[in-house]
């Protein structure tokens, strides 16, 4: 049987998550499916189709679609769900919404956020904010499952050349409506696709120190900006820069730690990173067990520095 | 409009878990336990909309071990009406934990029910998505925000890249997300005066679910240490050490 990956998308082309989705599809040998729901979502379709490794696109088109809403997309997905051994969907917004949606219509319990795939049945994944790894087996005749993105190197985008099927979409719930969406503009780079990323905690002390102190060194290493739940709760930086257990999972090439302490549910965010420096002013900080280096003293003088230095 | 509000016992946010020897589970004997962090937001959150005249009164529901009456207790002080614990030894899954509040919803029939998105402790996120699917009710996950209308809720949602409104028609399920609100703090006579109020317990069996896992935990084990690293002694040995050694920028 075939593995469906509900695909994550904007209409117009496939988000980078999906790939990492169809890369965990890969461990179970099967043929892979890509689902995309949307609305005039063609272009996202034919990017689907030229993914590496699938084999076949489900193309379903309807106004209803066209927003990602829980009940509408669950529908769709849950008329084709039988043709399916497995059904996976990257652990975005997107995914941890609908798919449980899926499972429960399915009367499945859902694998949450599965971390390495060790049979048709059994996937790791991490509980208690990442401090241990359960290795679960499901007895379900279907598996629903999400995928931690940072789990799983992307496939190529390109060199695929998969058939587009066109699906029948189950008529609007009626149940919900989409109002509007308030999204983040920025020249940055998405804090989930980085390859560096900068991020302020408790330490900064305002939200303005974060344009005047870390902007600057996050614009010369061409990096996202993140922050600690700390930050956020504080009010210095909007929610969706948090990296933590309940905010963003990220795992860049390197990340700057700037003062932040370490809180074990910020660890859960970004402890998988290739590459992890500290600037903190306490040396006790847990943040430093886990980077690779460490600069004790004071931020507000260190970044400056840092900047100067990175210009040499 | 009747509020169901749902809190699961954990352990504490601020302990720091240890895996068991034999790779079993968590060690959660002798650890502090308190409730989970987003029910403490939902809790929070139907309490504020009683005093703004909006909810008429809330029914808060936990299940698992007899020690969850504590946590009942907690969200009764915090100010729900009344608490019905489904009580049970078994281990209880999201799909489980599901079917019992859509059989307490069918007895109760709540406009609202409010949930936390994620618990700390399986960090599943699922029961209130699946709760909604259940009931065939529409669901508004990772709220930051709810306005209740006459027949709808209008609820602002975190979700990636920044924040999205969704209305979904009454009854509706929606789940919480860190900056809904900042709970309050339980004082000593509301403590007082939640031992007086209505803690009902039920079985699993008295509403006809089967809790039955549906995954089965074959080995828990600690994931691997990262080593800590040096420290250096400024900005310019940092650089050097990045260029150079980890060859990152």
């Amino acid at each position: 049987m075939a593995v469906l990956v509900v695909a994550e998308h904007d209409n117009e082309s496939v988000r980078k998550a999906t790939l990492n989705a169809v890369a965990a599809a890969q461990k179970l040998r099967s043929d892979i499916h890509v689902l995309i729901a949307g609305h005039e979502a063609g272009a996202a379709a034919k990017a689907a189709a030229q993914i590496t490794g699938v084999a076949k696109v489900l193309h379903a088109d309807a106004p209803q679609l066209r927003d990602f809403l829980a009940e509408n997309v669950a529908a769709v997905v849950v008329s084709v769900a039988k043709n399916y051994s497995h059904l996976l969907a990257p652990s975005t917004s997107n995914g941890k919404n609908v798919m449980p949606r899926v499972a429960a219509l399915l009367d499945v319990q859902q694998i949450s956020d599965i971390v390495a795939v060790e049979g048709a049945d059994t996937f790791v994944r991490p509980i208690y904010a990442g401090n241990a790894l359960a290795t679960v087996k499901s007895r379900d005749p279907i598996k629903v499952i999400t995928v931690r993105t940072t789990a799983f190197d992307a496939v190529a985008a390109a060199g695929g050349n998969a058939s587009v099927e066109r699906l029948a979409a189950p008529a609007d719930s009626g149940l919900s409506s989409f109002v509007g969406r308030e999204v983040s503009k920025s020249e940055r780079p998405e804090l989930t696709a980085a390859k560096i990323i900068v991020s302020g905690g408790r330490g900064m002390a305002s939200g303005e120190n974060f344009t005047k102190v870390l902007e600057p060194l996050a614009d010369r290493l061409g990096a996202a900006m993140g922050a600690s739940r700390a930050a956020v709760d504080a009010g210095f930086v909007p929610n969706d820069w948090q990296v933590g257990q309940t905010g963003k999972i990220v795992a860049p090439d390197l990340y700057v730690a700037v003062g932040i302490s370490g809180a074990i549910q910020h660890l859960a965010g970004m402890k998988d990173s290739r590459v992890i420096v500290a600037i903190n002013k306490d040396e006790e900080a847990p943040i430093f067990q886990v980077a690779d280096y460490g600069v004790v003293g004071d931020l507000f003088q260190i970044v400056p520095t840092l900047v100067e230095e990175l210009k040499k | 409009m009747k509020v169901l509000v749902s809190v699961k016992r954990v352990v504490d946010f601020n302990v720091k878990v240890r895996v068991k020897a034999d790779g079993t589970g968590v060690e959660t004997a002798n650890v502090k336990m308190s409730m989970n962090p987003f029910d403490e937001i939902a809790v929070e959150e139907a309490v504020r909309l009683k005093e703004a005249g909006v909810a008429t009164e809330i029914v808060v529901v936990s299940c698992g071990v007899q020690a969850c009456q504590e946590t009942l207790r907690t969200a009764l002080a915090i100010g729900a009406d009344r608490a019905v614990l489904v009580e049970t030894d078994a281990e209880l899954q999201p799909l489980a934990v599901a079917k019992l509040l859509k059989a307490i919803c069918q007895k109760e029939s709540p406009r609202l029910v409010i949930l936390g998105k994620q618990a700390i402790d399986d960090d599943a996120n699922q029961t209130g998505q699946m709760l909604a699917a259940l009931l065939g009710w529409p669901q508004a996950t990772f709220a930051s925000k709810i306005k209740l209308e006459k027949d709808s809720a209008v609820v602002t949602r975190e979700v990636d890249g920044g924040l999205e409104t969704d209305a979904v028609k009454l009854p509706a399920v929606v789940t919480t997300d860190l900056r809904l609100n900042e709970p309050r703090y339980v004082t000593l006579p509301n403590i007082m005066k939640a031992k007086k109020k209505t803690l009902e317990v039920l079985k699993p069996d008295a509403l006809g679910v089967d809790v039955t896992p549906r995954l089965t935990t074959l080995k828990v084990v600690e994931p691997a240490k990262r080593k800590a690293g040096v420290k250096v002694a400024d900005a310019k040995a940092l650089v050097d050490k990045l260029r150079n050694d980890a060859k990152v920028i």
